[in-house]
């Protein structure tokens, strides 16, 4: 309901502030008359007419002068039942709209569209209540103030502001996903927000390939959810998991999507990614996997985002399709090694392939470094595990 | 609502004279009839460099003058335009297509109206 409204009046704060004021005029109305048969609609009618009255206490100024009579205009069009699908979309791009930091797209995002609280979402992002509402109160004025517009963008701009749109909702699929503290609960609710969000996305846009594909890639990740860590919490390799405990209704959804995303013959990079996890899925056993076709879905990847985590994934697929060795050389590319130095999984990588080559010291070595790169407790424990392994097939 | 494209530029950006400048100049006369175009009003100008600026102050009645922008960095703003706009989505794409953004850098900013 704050979606449609904040989507009428075109102001986050006006439209709460109108609901606020439209609840305690329900709260004595009510009670008096009883719950009319379209309580919503009723709701939304009201704060609409409350929203005038502030508009009109605030009209000294120009800019609201202005604001009311657009509000006016968009009135008079509407008869009550405008559509409540349009209204959440141009929210969702509004949210994600460049001009704002990812941080403040996240929190908008999640804060307008989603069903967590502050409380919750700070404690996913681990920032404090305080600094996370701040982060909104200044999002929201810079929409207002700067005049970013409440609307979908025209089909020429749509592919760049839908890719931001995605790139929210995955950072959100990821932090509950990959999120190393924080409550276990607030871990999934965040998946399964991004999940329920992208679903909307996907209803409101169904012939857009790539809200598809994104879809399918977390049905595909979610599917894993069970499988992914032992019962110590230590992350368990896809290589290694217990593929009868993946989820297979999620899996069967996800494949159903990205079959959809297929459909429609264009391409894009959630496509390619979903294209690879599902080569994964359909693999029964891990020394069935077709790494010759993740290798070519890497290749045409990288014409889409030529960065050095593709890269570094596809050198990871060349070393199972082809040789450690074969990978391994890919990994130690002078410029992908400066790019990626810093980066845990990086030299995660690096010593697993060290490994599977017999390079037994040098894999120590690139664990040790890459143990010293991860602040995750239960990573830690995993290149433990990996170190201790190494140890005794040393000795 | 009005918008201000603040351009500015580092010493990558060409100079009068010198190489990439009148194909610079060609695109700006293309920008400057694109606006004019879309019937909005709108003003813009290029400003000299700021070896010219002079920084003024006045503090405790006391005007302060002195060579020099206000502050010494890698960049700075060589040019405005000042546009009329429906959103800030409409003026961002202004900005992309002011020549010099290829060089430096175009600040979009809403004017406060009074």
């Amino acid at each position: 309901m704050l979606a449609r409204l904040i989507g009428v009046l075109g102001d986050f704060d006006l439209a709460e502030d109108a609901l606020q004021d439209a609840l305690v005029s329900a709260a004595s109305a009510w009670s008096l008359r009883g719950v009319p048969d379209n309580p919503a609609g009723w709701l939304v009618t009201t704060a609409r007419r409350k929203a005038i009255d502030r508009l009109r206490s605030a009209a000294a100024s120009d800019r609201r002068q202005r604001d009311w009579r657009e509000l006016s205009i968009a009135w008079d069009t509407g008869d009550g039942s405008e559509p409540i699908a349009d209204d959440r979309l141009r929210l969702i791009f509004t949210c994600c709209h460049p001009a704002l930091t990812l941080e403040a797209q996240v929190a908008l995002t999640l804060r307008s569209l989603g069903g967590l609280s502050t409380e919750e979402v700070a404690k996913a992002f681990l920032v404090s209540e305080t600094a996370l509402a701040q982060r909104i109160v200044r999002a929201k004025r810079k929409i207002r103030e700067a005049g970013i517009a409440y609307r979908i963008p025209p089909p020429g701009e749509l592919p760049d502001r839908l890719a931001a749109v995605l790139a929210v909702l995955y950072l959100i699929f990821n932090a509950g996903y990959l999120s190393a503290s924080g409550a276990e609960l607030v871990r999934v609710d965040l998946c399964d927000e991004a999940l329920r969000l992208v679903g909307v996305v996907v209803d409101l846009l169904p012939h857009e390939p790539e809200p598809l594909s994104l879809a399918a890639m977390m049905h595909f990740q979610d599917s894993r959810r069970e499988a992914r860590v032992d019962a110590d919490g230590i992350p368990i390799t896809l290589e290694e998991q217990d593929r009868s405990r993946w989820d297979a209704t999620k899996v069967a959804a996800g494949l159903a999507l990205l079959t959809r995303a297929q459909e429609t013959g264009r391409v894009g990079p959630y496509l390619l990614k979903a294209s690879i996890s599902a080569v994964h899925v359909g693999a029964p056993r891990p020394d069935l996997t077709d790494w010759a076709t993740i290798v070519d879905l890497y290749d045409r990847l990288l014409e889409w985002e030529p960065t050095a985590v593709v890269r570094l994934n596809r050198a990871v697929a060349v070393a199972m399709a082809d040789s450690p060795a074969a990978g391994l050389e890919l990994v130690d590319d002078p410029g992908l090694a400066a790019e990626l130095a810093g980066y845990h999984l990086y030299q995660a990588t690096r010593a697993d392939l060290l490994r599977r080559s017999g390079r037994i010291d040098e894999a120590a070595v690139a664990y040790r470094l890459a143990r010293g790169k991860t602040g995750n407790i239960a990573e830690q424990r995993f290149i433990d595990r990996r170190l201790e392994a190494l140890a005794t097939a040393a000795s | 609502m009005r918008y201000m494209l603040i351009i500015h530029n580092d010493e990558t950006h060409p100079l009068p004279g010198g190489p990439g400048w009148d194909e610079l100049m060609t695109d700006y006369a293309e920008f400057s009839k694109q606006l004019a175009s879309y019937g909005r009003p709108f003003t813009g100008d290029p400003l000299m460099g700021p070896d010219t600026a002079t920084t003024v102050r006045v503090r405790n009645g006391e005007t302060l003058t002195v060579d020099g922008p206000f502050a010494e960095t890698k960049e700075w703003m060589s040019g405005y335009y000042l546009i009329d706009c429906d959103d800030l989505d409409q003026a961002l794409r202004a900005a992309a297509m002011v020549p010099s953004a290829r060089f430096g850098s175009v600040e979009v900013r809403p004017v406060a109206e009074m």
